[in-house]
């Protein structure tokens, strides 16, 4: 496989919110604003760049049998990382995020890139592929966090577009509208990309 | 009273699934037969109190003592990870009839993150040792009545003619949408 393509599968073709369907806690949880799914989605981004990027280092040092806690450990280290670099840079976004930062570590893609291409591949294949997928993520984000955002409070990145006196819808940013509007998001994507599939 | 309150807080009014959004993936991907999510709802019970027990004394007597309370997220995990491997080979040996109705389900739930984020949120709020762990339990207790209710809605569904575009994990996201906006409606009953 060429780069550039292991590079653009995590934005469309193997999106890891729209079409493979993980990492549905943070996506669903912090996506009320643009500006927080965008937040959580480069934190994401930076975790998998260098788990990807160690995992693929160490592959061969590590027994085969305790090669998950192995990762478990490298990932829980970046994101340790993550944890205190916001907290002391960007308290505000630290504060939105809250618990979700911590569960990066259980967010099923950065263990599932770590299983499925950092251990097998090299540490330039495996950095191209976590930048990508974690880029896809970010932007999958970032577009259900507008979405809501933009139905919700009538903004996009906290630039308001209706009168100041009015309300958006506001179900939009709370639970239900999570759900919804991914569902919804989903079915899209699903229906524009029937006709590449066939 | 304070522990009622804790109670029907934690499982009505925020659940962990439809308000916290935690747990999702085990929720989307089990709960299609009652059957299973009554199986993996028990297992999470079970484990949550575990594992909110063992992590809450870990903070307590080993992390906060020697200021080392930055290791949270990682010593959690590992310890999550080890106490369910750990439940699986001491309820294959002292009970199997247990083990074989929950053992498909253990290995499953070291990487819901629900487990994992109600160890981090009692240690936020401050809670005790017996808030601590009776507010796992309720979670899990919220946790596995969000299972079943959707599960049964679920297999209703499949008998249903859904649009193709929606057929799912769209049409599922969807109920849960409005599952969701139903237990919206116990927002009130307690602050």
């Amino acid at each position: 496989m060429n780069q550039k393509s292991n590079f653009l599968k995590g934005f469309i073709r193997e999106n890891p919110v729209f079409v493979l369907v993980l990492g549905m806690c943070p996506t669903l949880g912090v996506s009320s604003s643009a500006f927080n799914g965008l937040g959580m989605g480069l934190a994401t981004t930076f975790v998998l760049l260098m788990s990807n990027l160690i995992i693929s280092l160490i592959k061969n040092f590590i027994p085969d049998k305790v090669r998950i806690p192995a990762f478990i450990v490298v990932i829980a280290t970046f994101v340790t990382i993550v944890d205190l670099v916001m907290a002391a840079y960007a308290p505000g976004l630290h504060a939105q995020l809250g618990i979700f930062i911590p569960l990066i570590v259980v967010n099923c893609i950065v263990l599932g890139r770590a299983e499925a291409f950092a251990s097998r591949n090299n540490p330039l294949s495996s950095v191209i592929d976590g930048f990508g997928m974690g880029l896809g993520f970010a932007f999958a984000l970032t577009l259900l966090g507008s979405v809501r955002e933009m139905l919700g409070s009538g903004s996009i990145f906290g630039l308001k577009f209706i009168p100041t006196n009015a309300d958006g819808i506001l179900i939009f940013i709370l639970a239900p509208g999570a759900f919804i509007t991914l569902g919804f998001l989903i079915a899209i994507i699903n229906q524009l990309s029937k006709p590449a599939k066939s | 009273m304070e522990y009622i309150l804790l109670i029907i807080s934690a499982i009505l009014v925020n659940n962990i699934v439809l308000t916290q959004f935690l747990g999702i993936c085990p929720f989307l991907g089990v709960s299609t037969r009652i059957s299973t999510s009554l199986g993996m709802g028990a297992a999470v019970i079970f484990v949550m109190a575990l594992a909110t027990l063992v992590t809450f004394l870990i903070n307590q007597y080993i992390l906060v003592p020697l200021n080392i309370t930055f290791l949270q997220t990682i010593s959690y995990i590992l310890v999550i990870a080890a106490l369910v491997q750990m439940v699986e080979i001491i309820l294959k040996k002292v009970s199997p009839p247990l083990y074989q109705a929950l053992g498909l389900y253990l290995p499953l739930i070291t990487t819901n993150c629900a487990v994992l984020g109600v160890a981090i949120m009692v240690i936020k709020r401050n809670f005790n040792l017996v808030e601590s762990v009776l507010f796992a339990i309720s979670m899990a207790i919220g946790f596995s009545l969000a299972l079943v209710i959707f599960a049964s809605i679920h297999e209703q569904l499949e008998i249903n003619d859904v649009p193709k575009g929606m057929k799912g994990v769209p049409i599922a996201l969807v109920t849960a949408g409005l599952l969701s906006l139903a237990f919206m409606g116990f927002a009130g009953l307690v602050k």
